[in-house]
């Protein structure tokens, strides 16, 4: 029996593995596509029905690329640099709950194993340790490059991560009230029906929740790291070959990450409306395992449809937003978000002292009738006469 | 100086609250290029579809022959003086007896070259021309090349066949047309 359970689970890690780097390739022609069909071009279309084998032609250039080390660089951190970043954006993927539970029958009793790398009871705070290593990855390797531009990406990049985290770390706490554990499925498993999805109950939250989470993937408006007008590559600019790939590569796979956590806790991770009438109704109608396995490759199918919406939502937003001035971004994150991070946690609380779960939603309402009333009351510029 | 009406006056107020929440000038900003995406491309897969270039696009130099088949050119060498790249170089030689259904006056160029990596397209040859005898077709375009001893076109690649006769036609009909290579091969 044990062995079975171990067994089941080994081939779910090993799947969601494959899956990630999967999807992680796959990302980059994405990436690639909806930049051009957003920009009114075509995009890759020549390797392949469509340009599908763009990501394995990419692959070979970089491979066969020269791999290049600066004799002045510090080797051994040189080549630890992009290790670093592809571990640790691998490992965050473990505890996300992809989907229900994989039900086998053995000696007459059934079995259920999560779909899920690691069932552990400190999932998020497992995924905040590992998101805050992948700075290491790149501080490590732009300062290990010798070279001015990417130390200098290599500090952005860690002053703005550590900036974020805390307005990231903050806006989860409200969550983290409401649910009282730290477990991400059984925060999953809180929002299971609609209107308790947490989108509904914490929307100023989820918006600080994403921004940071923008910025934490160094992705626009906040890829100062590697701002290329200002810092040639920002800090992988002396990286050459498969270094440079992994790099680029880790970049999406913490996007893919950070789809997944922000469907798992706001989104009612795979929970989708009326699942319990059709799974009921699968149960009934193929018997109690094949049709619990059949639900379960739903929920397994629905996560990834949020998930795909939020990767595409990030290509989306790189392609409509400017880059922040690098004040802008440190005014946004310590002067916006983390005021009203810890806003939020209060009202919440309070809420909860009444079993009111809704009441993050007085703030964002406040904040629209502020808004709207600062309109009103500006008065209407004249128009300045121009000169013909 | 004002050359359109569309400037903008730029001003440096302070923004208002809303304005300062980002969000609704992001969600308009997303709405924008979201309906981009949808948008019909306006790209041409180039090699697998042509656009018609007009009636009076200079591509591919042609040689042309008269009603009859023969070929016009005297190797008068006008246009040869009258090319600023100085690409086209030719031989004379004078008709024998026997071969007026080939070359229609008694001169007539028995070399007649046009290097195309000098080639510009400028179309002085086609005006200097007093026989009407080399024209830069609308509708064909000088091939891509690899090779040094490719660049050089001769008679071979420059005479008109006599199954493929070029037209230039100048009516509003063509225009529809879009791709292959011979638009018009009416024989004259």
């Amino acid at each position: 029996m044990d062995v079975t359970v171990l067994i089941v689970k080994g081939i779910i890690i090993l799947v969601i593995f494959g899956i990630t780097l999967l999807i992680a390739t796959y990302s980059t022609y994405a990436e690639r596509k909806v930049a051009a069909f957003l920009q009114d071009r075509i995009g890759p279309n020549r390797a392949g029905p469509w340009g599908l084998l763009q990501p394995i032609a990419d692959a070979g250039k970089m491979f066969f690329k020269e791999d290049f080390i600066p004799s002045q660089a510090s080797k051994w951190l040189f080549i630890l640099g992009p290790c670093l970043a592809m571990l640790t954006a691998l490992m965050s993927s473990a505890v996300i709950p992809f989907g229900d539970s994989i039900r086998f029958a053995w000696n007459k009793v059934n079995y259920d194993v999560a779909v899920q790398g690691i069932e552990i009871n400190i999932g998020v705070l497992y995924i905040f340790g590992v998101v805050s290593l992948g700075v290491y990855g790149v501080m490590v390797g732009g300062w290990a490059s010798n070279n001015k531009f990417s130390l200098l990406g290599a500090i952005r990049a860690a002053s703005q991560n550590i900036s974020y985290e805390i307005a990231l770390g903050l806006s989860l706490i409200a969550i983290l009230m409401m649910t009282g554990s730290l477990s991400v499925r059984s925060i999953v498993n809180e929002q299971a029906s609609f209107f308790e999805w947490n989108i509904f109950t914490q929307p100023l939250g989820f918006i600080i929740f994403l921004t940071c989470s923008f910025a934490e993937c160094n992705r626009t408006p906040f890829d100062l790291p590697e701002c290329e007008t200002e810092l040639v590559g920002g800090y992988h600019t002396e990286y050459s070959s498969m270094k440079l790939g992994f790099y680029l590569f880790a970049e999406y796979i913490n996007m893919f990450v950070s789809s997944a956590f922000i469907s798992a806790l706001y989104f009612g991770g795979f929970h989708y409306p009326f699942m319990n009438e059709v799974s009921g109704l699968l149960e009934k109608s193929l018997g109690v395992v094949a049709g619990h396995n059949v639900a379960t490759a739903l929920t397994v199918v629905v996560f990834f449809a949020k998930i795909f919406f939020f990767i595409f939502f990030f290509m989306w937003v790189r392609w409509t937003l400017p880059r922040f001035r690098y004040d802008q971004l440190m005014n946004l994150g310590w002067k916006t978000f983390i005021p009203l991070a810890i806003l939020n946690v209060v009202v919440t609380g309070a809420g909860l002292l009444y079993n009111f779960k809704y009441s993050s939603w007085l703030i964002a309402i406040v904040m629209i009738v502020l808004a709207v009333t600062s309109i009103a009351r500006t008065p209407k510029r004249e128009p300045i006469p121009q000169k013909i | 100086m004002q050359l359109t009406n569309r400037s903008k006056q730029v001003s440096n107020k302070e923004m208002t609250l809303a304005e300062k929440m980002y969000l609704p000038a992001v969600i308009s900003g997303l709405a924008i290029t979201i309906r981009h995406f949808f948008r019909k491309k306006p790209t041409i897969q180039y090699p697998e579809v042509k656009k018609y270039l007009g009636p009076i696009y200079r591509g591919h130099h042609v040689l042309k022959r008269d009603e009859q088949g023969r070929e016009r050119c005297t190797a008068c060498g006008l246009c040869a003086v009258a090319c600023p790249a100085e690409a086209i170089s030719m031989i004379a030689a004078e008709r024998k007896k026997g071969e007026e259904n080939l070359y229609r006056e008694e001169k007539y160029a028995a070399v007649y070259e046009i290097n195309m990596l000098r080639c510009i397209f400028c179309g002085l040859c086609e005006e200097a021309c007093p026989k009407q005898a080399v024209y830069l077709r609308h509708d064909r375009m000088v091939p891509v090349f690899q090779e040094r001893d490719e660049v050089v076109y001769g008679k071979d690649k420059l005479v008109e066949k006599l199954d493929d006769r070029y037209v230039r036609v100048n009516n509003s009909e063509v225009k529809t047309t879009p791709t292959e290579p011979s638009l018009t091969r009416a024989a004259t």
